[in-house]
């Protein structure tokens, strides 16, 4: 009980308001979206079929909702219990992010209405992914509930249901570690249907899935040294730096892991060539990988990985370049066929800005308002 | 379980996998027994647009504006209002039929009704489906979410989302056999072959327009054929016409598997604006992926125990640590 | 001189038309040839002025008079006056009320006296094989009689199919090696107004056109005036709709065919011909009297190659597609909207957001991180 504490402070600050500014924006478009239909809010186009609501809000968004994933990981299948204070604000973000991916999921799917065909078993189609990561998102939506929901019932004083809740949690843990690696590597499994229209730099086919996954990986790791280092300046609590060395040290190993898996794949289906190429394709590949090397430069070093700057810069990079990696893939870097374009409009960014205040906001809410923070070492 | 392990098992699991997955590969599906299908001849086709006007009104679609008016179809391409559209090619002058420079030629976008359909293999609720009798790609609203991964998984890009509805649904031709036209069940051929004036758009199973395209693959430029009309098992009527120089290239012969509705034409189809597709499809790639990982769930629910199990103790360290 | 000061009584005697009809004939042919109803005037003016009608020499090869028929059949009461008195009609074989070595001499006499100013017309095919026996008049070959007149014609018309192309004897196997007078006058500048038979006002409106400007008119590559056979048939056909929309008449009588249908499936070779059928018609009656008016498909008559050449009911190579019916190309899509400035305005600010907040938060933790040690 001793273990996390609510931050108890004001609520209502001018950032807040901001957000909310932000969020009445996006749910403005999204009445547009949801009385007029999407073409009115959306650039989506026949060679465009997901814009930014699939592939921020979607593709992107849960792998920055990764956080809860690779802590779990690591403190519970790895046992490294030294990192236990950081899971449950990471698991905050992590069911914040996923529920608002589903959020974005309801509001791209152009029938929403029925939407709960995806759980009938008469309609499923075993053969697609899309089944299997709509399937395995929700599940996991109600696992990071489940997980996350110590801190309500430590709130409300439920010490009971607490007790009985601790005794089966490690299933629901073991849940949590499998769902997402199954998810997230089928969001990479996707990209394999859309063949020729991912350029052959990110059509990887049946690597797909384990570069999804340890980009999400990656992207898990940089998020909880992204989340601890906002919040120890945000909040102005003790920095967790000591901490996130160790994790530093481990995700060394995934973006090497991650690069050579990577570049291997591109040597051996002889793409080498295309890296140079001078088009589109080729300078974004170039930044995109910059974006990973970059933290493993940073990280190599012992003595940087100590120091809480750096690792918030090689945390930000890991996070672009996850990011960078899944927009190439899915947007910038995927081409229907000539004639087609796609940039997303205003209103369809907005509706994202939106969600991601939302997101925010409620993650403001929950940290000042439940045990969500481990207790600062008393000072 | 220590880091090395682990690596170790995501490694091992890495190469089962892609060991497997040549192991245990899906091939292309084969097509129906009796699939049907049409022939696109682009040689043939004189861009009069009646299969396009007569697509039109068998499903009951209406005109695409140019501008604020409303005078004649202008399609420009497949839309939620359009299944079935007739676009050109032009290269330099544009003045000599079927001829790749200085010319022009006419093509056919419409389904491809793929032997071994992206669209189905990546649905998640079933809406689309291959007919198991007639090989024909169907699509279903009433299960349908509107995800939209058809149109992404579509190697031609048709299915078509109408965005500019609030209550849209996909768009695509169902080879006039959709539930309230049936035009095939009851024993007439779709509405383009119908009024097609020259054959361009032949109607017939599959295996007979097969036959009928590697037949024109044999003619010599300027042999004069008797080209059938309408069914090609049955034709209303013939017209006699010098064949062009044809490519030798029955497109959906083998492409990705192969499609119900081909093509043959007198200029290279990455031209006519096919798109680079090999001869294995996508969704047998994908779906090779999906069943090594998935199939009976085995390897998901070994991993689960596997992680149960490690969980379990771990849990239990930190209990003991903790408390 | 201006056209209200012309004096028409002149000309209203001569050709017994009132000065409303044949200015209305004038503006009329001016119109039709593109040309604005000034240019009728000065027509009018050429055509009443006496001294600027050209003389012409008209000779017959293969063929069935039938240009000749029909530009005296033309429609409007004494209007048969007004076209033999545009010209001064010098030699015409069916014509000429004399015949035998009294009409060759006066032929003679006419290409001497006008060297270099007469107009030539050609109606008829040229046979050339076998020396050209074929075709005879006078004892000479129409070889040597068509090369003759031309050498010293101010101008050359053929006129008709068979004067054009070579028309039906020329069709295979062509025993008498029948050829148009471009064929046989190569090097030339030949007009030529195809039909079977022409339209009169095709060659009114040329001639007219020569005797106002003194020059001819523009053609195209096969010596058509383009202002008449610039367009397909099909272009200007009133049953176009039809084909657009995928209506054919299947068989004569058949429910289209009787509904006005486009009759392409029936062999139509209006895709293919050149002519303007559409908008003239013939004999100036109305009520669609034209081939494809009167429920038959075009022939093709006036197109080398296709007239006589192709299967009647065979399908016509559709050559040109005009608006209303525009292709999209290949590449063309629906929608699609390009990036706008304030969509990538705020993208930008997201990401610079981004980065800012975090070079922020890196310099207050490292400053928090010097205070803490």
């Amino acid at each position: 009980m001793s273990e996390h504490q609510a931050l108890k402070r004001p609520i209502i600050t001018l950032p807040f308001l901001l957000l909310a500014a932000v969020a009445l924006i996006g749910l403005y478009f999204l009445a547009i979206r949801f009385t007029s239909g999407m073409g009115f809010v959306t650039n989506l186009n026949s060679g465009y079929a997901w814009g930014i609501w699939v592939v921020y809000d979607i593709v992107v968004g849960t792998a920055l909702a990764c956080g809860g994933y690779a802590l779990a990981i690591t403190v519970y299948v790895m046992n490294r219990g030294e990192y236990h204070p950081l899971i449950r604000p990471a698991l905050l973000a992590s069911l914040l992010g996923y529920a608002l991916g589903g959020l974005g999921a309801f509001i791209d799917m152009g029938r929403w209405w029925q939407f709960y065909n995806i759980f009938l078993p008469w309609h499923m189609n075993f053969n697609s992914v899309m089944l299997e990561v709509g399937l395995c998102v929700a599940a996991y939506i109600l696992v990071l509930f489940i997980e996350f929901s110590p801190a309500f019932l430590e709130k409300f004083g439920a010490n009971r249901l607490l007790k009985s809740l601790n005794k089966v949690l490690f299933a629901i843990i073991a849940l949590g570690v499998l769902l997402p690696t199954m998810h997230q590597s089928s969001l990479g499994s996707m990209l394999i249907a859309m063949g020729y229209k991912v350029h052959p730099l990110w059509q990887s086919l049946h690597i797909q899935p384990l570069l999804a996954v340890l980009t999400a990986l990656i992207m898990g790791f940089a998020v909880v040294v992204f989340e601890a280092s906002f919040t120890a300046v945000g909040f102005r609590r003790p920095s967790e730096t000591p901490l996130l060395t160790g994790l530093g040290k481990g995700v060394v190993g995934l973006l090497s892991l991650y690069l050579i898996i990577r570049f291997v794949e591109l040597l051996l289906r002889g793409k080498l060539g295309l890296i140079f190429a001078g088009d589109l394709g080729s300078w974004m590949f170039l930044l995109e990988t910059a974006l990973f090397i970059f933290p493993l430069l940073v990280l190599l070093s012992p003595d940087r990985r100590q120091r809480g700057p750096y690792l918030l810069y090689a945390a930000v990079s890991m996070l672009f370049a996850g990011t960078l990696y899944r927009f190439n893939a899915f947007l910038i870097n995927y081409d229907p066929g000539p004639g087609y374009s796609y940039f997303p409009s205003v209103s369809e960014i907005m509706v994202t800005a939106g969600v991601v205040a939302i997101e925010i906001m409620a993650y403001l809410f929950l940290v000042k308002k439940f045990p969500v923070l481990h207790s600062a070492d008393p000072a | 379980m220590k880091r090395r392990d682990f690596l170790k098992a995501s490694l091992g699991g890495t190469a089962a996998l892609l060991g497997s997955g040549a192991a245990e590969a899906r091939g292309n599906l084969e097509p129906a027994e009796d699939a049907i299908g049409m022939l696109f001849d682009a040689t043939l086709c004189i861009g009069c647009k009646a299969c396009v006007s007569k697509c039109k009104e068998v499903n009951g679609m209406p005109p695409v504006a140019m501008g604020d008016e409303t005078q004649y179809d202008a399609a420009r391409d497949l839309s939620p209002q359009t299944l079935n559209v007739i676009k050109v090619y032009t290269e330099g002058e544009g003045l000599h039929k079927d001829q790749t420079v200085d010319g022009f030629a006419f093509e056919k976008r419409s389904c491809m009704h793929c032997v071994d359909p992206g669209c189905v293999s990546v649905c998640p609720v079933t809406a689309l489906r291959r007919h198991p009798k007639t090989g024909i790609v169907t699509y279903d609203a009433d299960a349908c979410i509107g995800c939209r991964t058809c149109m992404v998984g579509c190697p031609y890009n048709v299915p078509q989302f109408d965005y500019r509805n609030p209550f849209g649904e996909i768009h695509k031709c169902q080879m006039c056999n959709q539930a309230g036209v049936e035009r095939v069940d009851k024993g007439m051929i779709t509405g383009c072959a119908e009024v097609c004036p020259t054959g361009a758009t032949l109607f017939g199973s599959r295996k007979a327009l097969l036959e009928e395209a590697r037949q024109r693959m044999t003619l010599t430029a300027g042999e004069l054929y008797n080209y059938p009309r309408g069914d090609v098992r049955s034709p209303d009527s013939h017209h006699e016409k010098a064949a062009p120089s044809y490519q030798q290239h029955i497109w959906g012969e083998r492409e990705a598997g192969g499609t119900n509705v081909m093509h043959v034409s007198a200029i290279a189809f990455d031209k006519l604006g096919m798109p680079p597709l090999g001869e294995r499809s996508y969704a047998s790639i994908s779906e090779t992926v999906q069943h090594t990982l998935y199939s009976y769930l085995a390897l998901p629910a070994v991993a689960l125990a596997g992680l149960t199990f490690v969980v379990r103790r771990n849990t239990r360290d930190d209990e003991g640590g903790d408390s | 001189m201006a056209v209200n000061e012309f004096d028409f009584t002149a000309v209203e005697k001569r050709l017994g038309v009132s000065r409303r009809t044949f200015l209305k004939f004038c503006t009329g042919v001016a119109a039709s040839l593109g040309l604005s109803s000034k240019a009728g005037m000065a027509m009018a003016e050429a055509v009443a002025d006496p001294q600027r009608r050209p003389p012409v020499i008209w000779l017959h090869g293969q063929e069935c008079t039938g240009p000749s028929e029909s530009l005296l059949r033309s429609e409007q009461p004494s209007l048969e006056h007004l076209i033999l008195d545009l010209i001064s009609l010098d030699y015409h074989q069916t014509l000429d009320s004399g015949a035998g070595h009294q009409v060759e001499a006066i032929k003679k006499k006419a290409m001497r006296e006008n060297k270099g100013k007469y107009l030539l017309v050609i109606e008829g095919a040229i046979p050339l094989a076998n020396d050209g026996i074929f075709c005879k008049i006078g004892g000479e070959t129409m070889v040597d009689i068509t090369n003759e007149a031309a050498e010293h014609a101010a101008a050359i018309v053929a006129f008709g199919s068979c004067a054009s192309w070579g028309g039906v004897q020329s069709a295979d196997p062509n025993p008498t090696g029948a050829v148009g007078a471009p064929q046989l006058l190569s090097g030339k500048t030949v007009v030529t107004i195809p039909g079977c038979p022409p339209n009169p006002a095709n060659f009114i409106g040329t001639v007219l056109y020569f005797v106002t400007y003194g020059k001819l008119p523009p053609i195209d590559e096969k010596g058509r005036p383009k202002w008449a056979y610039g367009r397909l048939i099909h272009e200007n056909c009133y049953r176009r709709p039809h084909f657009d929309a995928g209506r054919f008449a299947e068989e004569f009588g058949d429910e289209g065919h009787r509904k006005g249908y486009c009759l392409y499936k029936l062999g139509c070779k209006g895709p293919e011909t050149y002519n303007n059928c559409p908008s003239l018609e013939f004999n100036n009656v109305g009520g669609g009297v034209w081939p494809i008016g009167v429920g038959h498909p075009c022939f093709g008559c006036s197109e080398g190659g296709v007239g006589f050449s192709k299967p009647l009911f065979s399908l016509a190579d559709v050559k040109t597609h005009t608006p209303p019916n525009m292709f999209p190309s290949i590449d063309d899509r629906e929608g699609g909207a390009g990036i706008s400035t304030g969509a990538a305005a705020i993208t930008g600010a997201a990401i610079g957001l981004a980065v800012g907040a975090t070079a922020m938060a890196a310099k207050k933790l490292d400053a928090k991180e010097r205070n803490e040690n």
